[in-house]
């Protein structure tokens, strides 16, 4: 079974985030972007399941600008056989909706037909959590997200997911889509070697247009603003000071 | 303009608190009715229509939506639907499972976690951790959207609407539910609690987040906990606060031994007011603190326990 990851480039998780003071958007331009830290967890996870002898092939693929090649090439050194890229948009500031990717990865899987696809419950920059669920939908597949253990067993697989009230299992039907969440394992580091062997595996570059997908957004951004700022709080020197100012707005 | 709302029922049990707030939200929208789908959902959906505000409840009752498996559930409320202009439900696990797939079945965009409506086709949510707010306008003909209950207040009782059954949608037979590993507690609920204590990995152990749940009683609060902390195995995923868990807005937020990275302070950062524990004064969370003390947890938690 093929297995196939689709991974996002995306503003590093440590970098505090500035609103442009135009209201057009969150700046991008010279910060660090790195792999969606969920995406990390689904690409360890398929090779996990291929070092099990679970998978024979772990395709990445990403959908973005040009330079989304080095998260792909991230995930190759990771341990993933090969990648796509999508390029389909020419500015980072331009994120191509969940519906859309939804749409292009519907067409990976009928070129690739993969017996499981694992993507991240979300990306840490527009804070969906969709890409997963609408695909499932589109493929007409079965979903198993914010998965904490996947186990593979025959023409199913039983996940754990992370729900509001504590862990529930459910049993799909393969082919599936499942969506990981943090805790479903420890992404590895690459090694150097392995980032060097990554140069020479084979990457292939697409355009939505091969899918037949067309990109224009479906919901137009007005603005982007800065979220309230709090005001500025006090220190108190003691348990007792801490206990009187709650007594004094009435909260204890 | 017509609004389904999908109403959240946990083993038959209403979500007064989720249900009651995204009936707020949606009301801005247009005439509300609420779906109550589950394998027993007559207690559920007498007590939904008693929420001020709701026009029509239906009733979805079949072993079939038992779990909410988002299969069945998504079939159902596309089929649904078609007579609505929007269709809602609260930002849980549940429905963020669900309303996605129903999105993409009706070929339109989700709006997730949305926080503000400004009218029926522009809505505020926040992205990047909470870092920027975005005003986007949907061109779609309908919209699906899951609403932030903490930004909105919970709907009055005192309702009458009339109940009525609807048919099953087809089943798609793609999964099945296995188990369910719930804790159960008699503390408030982390979302709709008025106060929250919540600690990270200075706590240490899970022994020691017994600590944490003393104050926590003591208040009458719920626990919340960092990424760090359930990682480490001190407390249970679903106590999880931040960008990636549980949003939570309650009046009084008490956080100790936390850090304050970016992805926890998505979670907290709109509660009233705010109390930080920590012993590092460099701690980020002091810079959101309306109260901040520098002290050994282990020390001034005993201490706190003992004032109040
Ligand atoms: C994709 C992604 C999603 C994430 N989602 C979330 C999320 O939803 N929620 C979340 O919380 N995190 C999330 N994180 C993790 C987040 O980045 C931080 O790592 C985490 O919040 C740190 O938890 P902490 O503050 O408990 O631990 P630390 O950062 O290690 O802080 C521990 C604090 O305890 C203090 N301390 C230690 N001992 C004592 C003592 N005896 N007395 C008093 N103080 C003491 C220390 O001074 C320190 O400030 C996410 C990260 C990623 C990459």
């Amino acid at each position: 079974m093929k297995v196939l990851v689709p991974v996002k480039r995306v503003i590093d998780y440590n970098v505090k985030v500035r609103v442009k003071a135009d209201g057009t958007g969150v700046d991008l331009a010279n910060v660090k972007m790195s792999m969606n830290p969920f995406d990390e967890i689904a690409v360890e996870e398929a090779i996990r399941l291929k070092e099990a002898g679970k998978a024979d092939e772990v395709i990445a693929v990403s959908i973005g600008v040009k330079q989304a090649q080095e998260t792909l090439r991230t995930a190759l050194a990771m341990g993933a056989d090969r990648a796509i890229l999508i390029v389909a948009a020419d500015d980072v500031h331009q994120d191509i909706e969940p519906l859309s990717v939804a749409k292009i990865l519907k067409g990976v899987i009928e070129a690739e037909e993969p017996g499981l696809v694992i993507a991240g419950k979300q990306a840490i920059d527009n804070d969906m959590n969709a890409t997963g669920q609408m695909l499932a939908a589109l493929t007409g597949w079965a979903q198993a997200t914010f998965a904490n253990k996947l186990d593979i067993d025959g023409d199913s697989a039983v996940v754990t997911r992370e729900v509001d009230g504590g862990l529930q299992t459910i049993k799909v039907k393969l082919p599936a889509i499942v969506t990981a969440d943090l805790r479903l394992n420890e992404p590895r580091y690459a090694s150097l070697p392995n980032i060097m062997k990554a140069k020479k595996k084979p990457l292939d570059e697409k355009t939505p247009a091969d899918y037949g997908v067309d990109v224009t957004p479906r919901l137009q951004v007005v603005k982007t603003s800065e979220p309230e700022t709090r005001q500025a709080g006090e220190m108190v020197g003691s348990v007792d000071e801490l206990v009187a100012k709650l007594k004094e707005k009435g909260i204890v | 303009m017509a609004v389904l709302l999908l109403a959240e029922i946990n083993d038959g049990v209403l979500a007064m608190d989720a249900t009651a707030k995204t009936v707020t939200a949606a009301q801005k929208l247009g005439e509300v009715t609420l779906l109550c789908a589950g394998a027993k959902v007559a207690d559920a959906a007498a007590e939904a229509a008693g929420i001020a505000g709701v026009a029509k409840v239906l009733v979805a009752e079949d072993a079939l939506y038992g779990h909410r498996l988002a299969e069945p559930v998504s079939s159902l409320l596309a089929k649904l639907g078609a007579d609505y202009d929007h269709i809602v439900a609260p930002a849980t696990t549940d429905a963020k499972n669900i309303l996605p797939r129903v999105a993409a079945l009706l070929d339109v965009m989700i709006l997730s976690d949305v926080t503000g409506v400004v009218d029926g086709d522009t809505f505020e949510r926040p992205i990047y951790a909470g870092n920027a707010i975005q005003t986007v306008k949907s061109l779609d003909p309908k919209k699906v959207i899951t609403f932030r209950t903490s930004t909105f207040d919970a709907a009055g009782t005192g309702g009458s609407a009339p109940v009525e059954s609807v048919e099953s949608a087809e089943d798609p037979a793609l999964s099945e539910w296995v188990e369910d590993k719930v804790a159960t507690s008699d503390r408030p609920e982390l979302t709709s609690a008025g106060v929250v204590v919540s600690g990270g990995r200075g706590v240490g152990s899970q022994e020691d987040f017994a600590l944490i749940e003393k104050l926590a009683d003591k208040l009458g609060a719920a626990v919340g906990a960092s990424r760090a902390a359930v990682d480490s195995g001190f407390a249970p995923n679903d106590w999880q606060v931040g960008q990636t868990g549980k949003v939570v807005a309650p009046e009084l937020y008490v956080a100790v031994g936390i850090s304050g990275a970016i992805q926890h302070l998505a979670g907290m950062k709109d509660s009233k007011v705010i109390v930080a524990i920590n012993k590092d004064e460099e701690a980020p969370i002091f810079q959101v603190a309306d109260f901040g003390l520098v002290a050994d947890l282990f020390e001034a938690v005993p201490e706190l326990i003992e004032k109040l």
